[in-house]
C-alpha cells in the first residue's frame, strides 16, 4: 500500500455502488428493449407498463386486497407452525425418549412435498381459510422443529455441566441454558420456514383460492393479463425481501452474541 | 500447616469406562484425604483421570466403586440449605455466551433461588473482586480469554461454596495472563480459606498455588506421591516470590522426576493403541 495517494473510491464503496445501480441498469435495458421491439412484450411487458398497472391496482384497492389476505394467511399459518415447532424441537432435543418416538415419523413424512397434502387439507377443512393455514403450518413446523432439535443437540455439553454443578432447576435448565443455547439454529429454522411459507401459500392460492397473491398470478395468466401477473411477482418478491429483513433484524436483537 | 480436620475423604475410588466393548480403568483404588481450607493440586500425565476424579467429586459423573465423604458444615448432602457444597471452574470456555457478565456470575445464585436484587448485589461485588469493574453488562464475546476465566471464577466464588473445584482453568491462557490470574486467585482464595481441589498439568502452577500436590500415575490413575508445598512456602504467597526462590527449582525437579516416567509411559501406551 502506498501511503500518499488515496483512491477516489475504496473497493468496498465501488462494489456497493455497482450493487445499487445494477437493478436500474437492467430495468433501463429492459425498458429500451421492449420499446424497440427487441423482446416480445406479451411475455416481457415494459417495466413502465408494469409500474403503471401496479399504480392502477393500488388505486382500485385490488392489490391491497390480495396482499392483505395472503399476509393474513402467512401470519396465522406461520405462527401455528412455528410455535409448536419450537416447543416440539426443544422437547426432541432434550429428551431421548421423545426423540426416539418422533424421529422415525419425521423421517418418513418430511420428504413429502408439503403442497402435495393440499388436496387432503381441502377435503378436511374445505376451500376456506383453514386449509391455507394448515398447509403453511405443516410446511413451517418441520423446518422449525428439525432445526430447533439440532440447535439443542449442538449446545456444548459443558453448559449443561455448569447447570448441573450449580443445581439449576429443570426450569432454569430449559429457559437459561437450552432455549438460549438453541436460539441461533431456531432462528435459522424460522428463516427457512418463512421462505417455505411464501412458497407454499402462493402455490396453494393458485388452485385453492379466490384471492391472494397466488390467485392474482394464476388468474392473470388465465385471462392473459401479463402486466397483472408481473405485479403479482413483484409483490411476492417484496414480501420475501421484507420478511427476510424483519427476521434478520429480529436475529440481531435476540442473539447479539451470535453476531 | 496446622493440623486441620478432613474435608473430603475419598476411599477406594475407581472409575471404569467402556470403549468399544473394552473396559478401561480411568481411576484405580484412589484413597485421599483433603483437609479443610487446603489448596490441593493434582498433577499427572494427560489421560491419568485427574479430570475424571474432579468430575466425580463435583457430582457430574458416577464412580464405578468407592466412596466420597464430604464433611459439610451444614445443609446436608446436596448443600441445598443456603450454600452449595461445591462449585466448579471449568477448563474450557464455560460461561454462557447469551448472558451478560452479571447474569453469568449470578447464575449459581439464581439456582439457589435468590431474588434478582440480592443476587445482583452479590454478583456485582464479585465482579469488582475479580477486576472486571465496568464490564458487568458486557457479553462474553466482548471479553478476552483471561477476562472470561475471571467471570468463571467469580461465578464459582459467588455462591460461597465450601469446596471449589478447578479443572485447569488457566490452561488456555497465554503465559503472562496466567501469571496474573494465578496471583489474583491466590489473593482471593487466601481471603476465603475455602477448600480447593485444583487440577493442572503444569508443575509450575501447582507449586505456586498448592499447599499439597498429588502426583498421579499414568492410566489407570493412582496416587504416586503427595508433595507437601506448604512446608516450603508460607502464606500469603506471591507468584513472583515463589518462582524466583531457590526452593522452587528443587520442588520442580522432584515432581518432574516423579512425573517423567509416567508421561513416557502414557506416550508409549498411546503410540501402541
Amino acid at each position: 500500500m502506498t501511503a500518499g495517494e488515496k483512491p477516489w473510491m475504496t473497493q468496498k464503496t465501488f462494489e456497493r455502488t455497482i450493487s445499487f445501480f445494477s437493478p436500474f441498469i437492467i430495468l433501463g435495458l429492459w425498458e429500451s428493449a421492449s420499446e424497440l421491439g427487441w423482446i416480445d412484450t406479451r411475455f416481457f411487458p415494459a417495466p413502465s407498463a408494469i409500474f403503471t398497472e401496479t399504480g392502477k391496482m393500488i388505486q382500485s384497492g385490488e392489490l391491497w386486497r390480495h396482499v392483505a389476505i395472503s399476509l393474513q394467511r402467512i401470519l396465522i399459518g406461520y405462527t401455528l407452525g412455528a410455535v409448536p415447532g419450537v416447543l416440539m424441537g426443544l422437547a426432541i432435543g432434550l429428551s431421548g425418549t421423545i426423540r426416539a418416538f418422533v424421529q422415525p415419523l419425521v423421517d418418513a413424512t418430511f420428504p413429502i412435498p408439503k403442497i402435495a397434502i393440499l388436496p387432503l387439507f381441502i377435503m378436511m377443512f374445505g376451500l376456506g381459510e383453514e386449509s391455507k393455514y394448515a398447509i403453511i403450518a405443516v410446511a413451517v413446523i418441520y423446518l422449525v422443529m428439525i432445526n430447533t432439535a439440532a440447535g439443542v443437540k449442538n449446545i456444548p455439553r459443558i453448559y449443561f455441566d455448569v447447570g448441573k454443578n450449580f443445581h439449576a432447576s429443570r426450569r432454569m435448565m430449559f429457559f437459561d441454558v437450552a432455549l438460549p443455547g438453541a436460539l441461533p439454529l431456531i432462528m435459522a429454522g424460522l428463516k427457512l420456514g418463512m421462505g417455505v411459507a411464501l412458497l407454499v401459500i402462493v402455490s396453494a392460492e393458485f388452485v385453492g383460492a379466490k384471492s391472494g397473491i397466488g390467485y392474482l398470478i394464476w388468474s392473470s395468466w388465465q385471462v392473459f393479463q401479463v402486466e397483472q401477473m408481473y405485479v403479482g411477482l413483484l409483490v411476492s418478491a417484496l414480501l420475501g425481501f421484507g420478511s427476510a429483513i424483519l427476521l434478520n433484524y429480529l436475529e440481531r436483537v435476540l442473539i447479539p452474541w451470535n453476531r | 500447616m496446622p493440623i486441620a480436620e478432613t474435608k473430603i475423604s475419598i476411599r477406594g475410588l475407581t472409575k471404569q469406562f467402556m470403549v468399544h466393548g473394552r473396559t478401561f480403568d480411568a481411576l484405580s483404588e484412589v484413597d485421599l484425604d483433603v483437609c479443610a481450607g487446603e489448596f490441593f493440586c493434582i498433577v499427572g500425565p494427560s489421560g491419568c483421570g485427574k479430570t475424571t476424579l474432579l468430575r466425580i467429586v463435583a457430582g457430574l459423573e458416577e464412580s464405578t466403586a468407592g466412596t466420597i465423604k464430604v464433611n459439610s458444615s451444614g445443609g446436608g448432602a446436596k448443600g441445598k440449605a443456603d450454600r452449595p457444597v461445591n462449585s466448579m471452574v471449568f477448563q474450557e470456555q464455560s460461561i454462557f455466551p447469551w448472558m451478560t457478565v452479571r447474569d453469568n456470575v449470578a447464575f449459581g445464585l439464581k439456582a439457589q433461588g435468590l431474588s434478582k436484587q440480592s443476587r445482583y448485589e452479590i454478583a456485582n461485588a464479585y465482579i469488582e473482586k475479580v477486576g472486571l469493574h465496568g464490564f458487568a453488562d458486557a457479553l462474553p464475546h466482548q471479553l478476552s480469554g483471561g477476562m472470561k476465566q475471571r467471570v468463571s471464577i467469580a461465578r464459582a466464588f459467588a455462591t460461597d461454596p465450601e469446596i471449589l473445584l478447578m479443572d485447569e482453568p488457566f490452561a488456555a491462557l497465554d503465559e503472562q495472563t496466567k501469571l496474573i490470574l494465578q496471583d489474583e486467585l491466590v489473593d482471593i482464595w487466601e481471603g476465603t480459606q475455602k477448600t480447593v481441589i485444583y487440577v493442572t498439568h503444569s508443575i509450575d502452577e501447582a507449586i505456586v498455588l498448592a499447599d499439597r500436590i498429588l502426583v498421579m500415575s499414568a492410566r489407570p490413575g493412582k496416587i504416586k506421591e503427595i508433595v507437601d508445598v506448604a512446608a516450603v512456602f508460607d502464606r500469603p504467597r506471591h507468584v513472583q516470590t515463589v518462582k524466583s526462590s531457590k526452593e522452587f527449582g528443587g520442588l520442580f525437579g522432584h515432581i518432574w522426576e516423579l512425573l517423567r516416567n509416567e508421561v513416557i509411559a502414557t506416550e508409549t501406551a498411546n503410540a501402541g493403541a
